[in-house]
This record gives structure tokens, C-alpha cells and sequence, in this order.
């Protein structure tokens, strides 16, 4: 179990995280989700005690990493596929790894087999393709058969093959018991991997929430509704008893009623529509929403400056709007 | 964490990289090369020396000549010992694996130390014995008066200067600005400032020309250091000290 408690990082001016509190759970793959920049990995390094927090903590089964006793026997870690001298040999970077916190040698070729990389094992790290790097590093993060691991963005870069196997290596890990926590800016990644979300934004915590959780709130579908008669149609709907968010734009947004029967319903009162379209939220959409908010918290000023992503179609400039009031709404 | 464990660890590090062996094999090539060639000139030149140079001309010292260049391999080792962990990313892996900033230093360069140490004493007791043949006549033996201490002080100057660069490259980190410090310091600063009168007086506490008396056995004419051998690299040992206190100082308040 990892637990975080106002965790604070600041360079100078810049808040690279802000007051982080979440606790990440065995047994299951928590997703670390935001966009480049967010903080991550700065949260992520100052987890492992490397980078020392500006206020706040962060616990490694109820202790600071530093009062570990051997710690990658608790907590094993991929930062980067480059964290290694390229001139030493895969099995000797694994070998002073494993000395360091008292593991036997045997380990070292139990992890290597792991990973597939018996065969390269005295060849030196610098010739390895990013794959086999990524490779190297995940056998370190297993070295000490931890019951916490993390991966940093551990699919970037890797080929189709590479990002299936980090997968089911990420889920079979989490079968076992294990705390797996997992940080990516690919929510398409994480929705299937993930069974536990925690998104941030500009350091700050956006969401921790079970990705069912997540899912069920972000990739429903609704109907949107524009109508020059906005009274009427609010009445209409009412009386039918049907819940109607208004959206912007004289756009309005109804969930959990088909199309059809609110076409049926606006014909039989005689409304007008402009619009009547089923619409369907990605978990794309929900995520890129979801940071862009905290984008327009810092950064807003000119409304192109809030294009950390590009707006869902059809909903123009007013989507962190139509995000605030879908929140309300959930 | 037992502190056997880091050791066994940095042991595989530094044994397991190829820089370590053509530093301090360079080192070692160098330094009794250098004091091989000279000390044939020296015994050429012996003969057009007048009375009073005859007298403090200094078998021993003259044997380590090799030491000047020879040590710059050595701080190339120290450098690189410490900033490969920077420039290579390994810094992470290493402090994620011992979070114990000081065991993990300590180690480091307790093992690159004894290791020094080993390759500056069989260094120097080559440089000498070498030297020494090739001054024929004029040579001095291992058991005249204060020559063993040279030869073992030869060594102990070699550890220190690696030492040194270790504390300066934990402190700076980069292997380009440590060496492109060290290199010029120890090549021509320092000399130059020893050689010239008006810094002669600072020059001469500089950790390589405090810690380079203890490979003298006669005291030069125009030497008036306040130090002896023992004296000189007592200086010596606190640069070293400083340096390594300025490292630990700086790994242990930086974010890795």
C-alpha cells in the first residue's frame, strides 16, 4: 500500500504538485493518469525518496522510503528504460541491484527469464532497443519479488507485441496481490489495464475513482437538444419528468431517454428543434475534459490557451463549461 | 541495510564497467613509462650536474617523474567512478535501490579508494624498482632512510588525487565540467602557481603539491614549505576531506 498525505513539490514559482492526497491499494492496477507535465513523475521520484518533498509525505506500507530495510524487497520501481549505465552488461546491472538489498544471485536469472532476456544477459545495456530496456528495467522492479510495484509510462515507445506483454504482466501482478500502480497520459491505455484511476492535473488531484466508477459517469450516452424554444421545452420536458441539463449555446443535454421518444415527444407538443442527436462521450473525451479544466484554472486568459486538447466535436469553446455543469450533474 | 551489501553492490559496479580498467591501467602505464624515461635521461644528465645539485639530486623522486601525467588518469578514474551514475541515469536506480544516501556514498568510494589505493602502490613500488635500475650507480635502495616511505607515500598520493576528484565530481556531477576543472588545475594551474614566486607561498598548500612531498626523500635547494612529507600530505588528506564533506553535503540535500 502506498499512501500519499498532502504531498507538495515547488521549483521555485511553479507548483509541480500540489497537496497530492490518494492512497493506492493492493490487489489491483491503479492508473496514475494525466497529461505530460502534470506531475507524475515528480510524484512518482519523490514517492521513492528521491526527490525530497516541499510539505507532505508519502508512505510505503506506513513507513518513508529512506527507513526501508532493503527496500526493493517492498517496493520495485521502472522510472525510465534509460536509468542505467549502457556500458555495464544486463546481468551485472542486475547483479549489483540484487547485492545492494541482499538478494541471492539465483534471482538475478529467475528475473531475466522473466522478461525474456536470458539470452542477451552479459551483453552490454547501451546496444538494447528501447524494448529490451524496458525489459531490463521491469526485471529490476521484480528483483526483490515486491508486493508493490510501480511503472512509470512503462509502454511508451514499445511496439504492439512489447505493450501486450507489460499488460498482462501489470494484471497478473495485481492477481497475485500486489500493489500496481501505473502512470500514463493515455486514458485509452489505462481503460484497459486500470481498475483504479487517480487523474492529475497541473500537480493537482482531478479524480480517484474505480475505473467501473469512472466509466459508468464519463462514457454515457445523452442526447442533445437545441431549440429556440427554451421555455417551452423545459416545461415539455418537466411535465414529462424527464431531467434536462442546459449545456450552453441554447443547447440542452437529456440522459437515459432514447432519441426517438423525445423527437415523439417534442412532435406531440409541437416544438421546434434544431437539433436532436444522439451523442456519445469517449473516455477520451472525459479525460482530456477533465485536465483541460485544471488547464484553465492556471492558464486561462486567452481561450486558445486552453487547448491542452483539442474540444470534443461539436461542443465549440465552451466544452470546460459543459464540463463543469456534467460534474454537477453526476 | 547492511553496509557489506552496498559494498558487494558498488563492487560489481565498478568491476563490471570497462572505464575502470583502461583509467587505472593508464594510470599505472603511464606513470612508470614517464618515470622510466626520465630516469635514464637523469642518469645521462648526471654527469653535467655540478657538486651542490649532485647532493640533493633524488634517486626516489626522480623514479616518480611519471606521477604528473600519470595522476590524471587517475582523476579521470575518480571523475568517472562518481559521475557516471549522473550522466547515465543510473544515479536513480542506485538511490532507489540504497536510499541510505550516506551508506551509498560511503561505499562508492570506499570501494574505488581501496582499488586506487591497490593499482597507486603496485604503481609505485614498478615506478621505483624500475627507476631505479635505470639509474644504474646512482640509485637509491628501498632500505636507505625514508625511501620505503616514499615509495608507499607514492601510492597514498595516487588514492588521494583519486579521492579528491571523487568529492569534486559528487559535487558537480557532470564529468565534462569535473574533468574540464580537475585536468587543467592539476596539469598547469597548480604548477603554475607553485613555480611563479609571487604564488608560491599559496600554491605550495594545493592538495598536489603538499601531498607530493612525501615522494621526496632530499629536500630540493630553493624548498622552504613549512610541511614535511607527513606534513604535506596531512594537507593533502583535509582537501580530500573537504571535497568528500562538499559531495555528501550536496547528494544528500539534492533531489537525484
Amino acid at each position: 500500500m502506498i499512501e500519499l498525505e498532502g504531498l507538495t513539490k515547488r521549483y521555485g514559482e511553479k507548483m509541480a504538485v500540489n497537496n497530492l492526497t490518494f492512497t493506492v491499494h493492493p490487489g489491483i492496477v491503479t492508473g496514475f493518469l494525466g497529461p505530460n507535465g502534470a506531475g507524475k513523475s515528480t510524484t512518482m521520484r519523490m514517492m521513492l525518496g528521491l526527490d525530497n518533498p516541499t510539505a507532505g509525505a508519502a508512505r510505503i506500507d506506513g513507513k518513508r522510503y529512506a527507513q526501508l530495510k532493503d527496500p526493493l524487497k517492498y517496493i520495485g520501481a521502472l522510472l525510465d528504460a534509460k536509468a542505467m549505465h549502457g556500458g555495464r552488461s544486463a546481468f551485472n546491472h542486475l547483479l549489483c541491484l540484487a547485492q545492494s538489498n541482499g538478494i541471492p544471485r539465483a534471482r538475478v536469472h529467475e528475473v531475466l527469464d522473466t522478461v525474456g532476456l536470458t539470452q542477451v544477459a552479459g551483453k552490454k545495456a547501451k546496444g538494447f532497443s528501447l524494448g529490451m530496456g524496458q525489459r531490463l528495467g521491469i526485471a529490476g522492479a521484480l528483483l526483490g519479488d515486491p508486493e508493490i510495484l510501480m511503472f512509470d509510462e512503462p509502454v511508451n515507445g514499445l511496439d504492439p507485441e512489447g505493450i501486450h506483454w507489460i499488460r498482462n504482466l501489470m494484471k497478473s501482478l495485481a492477481s497475485q496481490g500486489r500493489t500496481v500502480f501505473v502512470s500514463s497520459h493515455l486514458m485509452s491505455e489505462m481503460a484497459l489495464t486500470a481498475d483504479h484511476l487517480v487523474v492529475i492535473g497541473q500537480g493537482r488531484l482531478l479524480a480517484d475513482t474505480s475505473m467501473a466508477d469512472f466509466i459508468r459517469q464519463n462514457s454515457r450516452s445523452y442526447v442533445r437538444l437545441r431549440t429556440p424554444q427554451r421555455e417551452r421545452l423545459l416545461d415539455v420536458l418537466h411535465q414529462e419528468g424527464v431531467t434536462v441539463v442546459e449545456a450552453g449555446n441554447g443547447t440542452f443535454e437529456v440522459d437515459g431517454t432514447p432519441s426517438e421518444d423525445l423527437g415523439e415527444l417534442a412532435a406531440r407538443h409541437q416544438l421546434v428543434l434544431h437539433e436532436l442527436s444522439p451523442q456519445q462521450a469517449s473516455l477520451e473525451e472525459a479525460f482530456m475534459r477533465l485536465t483541460a479544466e485544471s488547464v484553465e484554472y492556471h492558464a486561462h486568459a486567452d481561450h486558445a490557451g486552453s487547448g491542452a486538447a483539442p474540444p470534443p466535436p461539436g461542443q465549440g469553446g465552451d466544452w470546460g463549461a459543459g464540463w463543469q455543469q456534467q460534474r454537477k450533474r453526476s | 541495510m547492511a553496509a557489506t551489501q552496498v559494498l558487494k553492490s558498488e563492487w560489481t559496479k565498478i568491476r563490471s564497467v570497462s572505464s575502470t580498467v583502461w583509467t587505472l591501467g593508464l594510470a599505472l602505464v603511464v606513470t612508470v613509462g614517464l618515470g622510466l624515461l626520465i630516469s635514464i635521461l637523469a642518469k645521462n644528465d648526471y654527469d653535467s650536474l655540478n657538486a651542490q645539485d649532485r647532493r640533493v639530486f633524488d634517486p626516489t623522486f626522480t623514479s616518480f617523474a611519471g606521477t604528473s601525467l600519470g595522476q590524471l588518469a587517475m582523476i579521470v578514474f575518480g571523475v568517472l567512478v562518481v559521475s557516471n551514475e549522473y550522466s547515465t541515469g543510473m544515479i536513480r536506480t542506485s538511490l532507489s535501490a540504497v536510499p541510505q544516501r550516506a551508506t551509498f556514498m560511503a561505499s562508492k568510494v570506499a570501494v574505488a579508494t581501496l582499488l586506487a589505493l591497490v593499482v597507486g602502490l603496485v604503481t609505485s613500488f614498478i615506478s621505483f624498482f624500475l627507476g631505479q635500475a635505470m639509474l644504474g650507480e646512482h640509485k637509491a635502495l628501498i632500505s636507505d632512510p625514508g625511501v620505503l616511505r616514499a615509495v608507499i607515500g607514492g601510492g597514498l598520493y595516487m588514492t588521494l588525487i583519486a579521492m579528491f576528484s571523487m568529492g569534486v565530481a559528487m559535487m558537480l556531477r557532470s564529468p565534462m565540467l569535473s574533468l574540464g576543472i580537475l585536468m587543467p588545475f592539476f596539469f598547469l594551474i597548480s604548477s603554475i602557481l607553485g613555480n611563479v614566486s609571487a604564488t608560491k607561498k599559496i600554491g605550495r598548500f594545493l592538495p598536489d603539491q603538499a601531498g607530493s612531498k612525501i615522494m621526496q626523500v632530499k629536500t630540493p635547494l630553493d624548498d622552504d614549505s613549512p610541511y614535511g612529507p607527513w606534513g604535506g600530505l596531512a594537507i593533502m588528506v583535509l582537501w580530500v576531506v573537504v571535497a568528500l564533506i562538499g559531495g555528501y553535503a550536496l547528494l544528500k540535500k539534492r533531489d537525484a
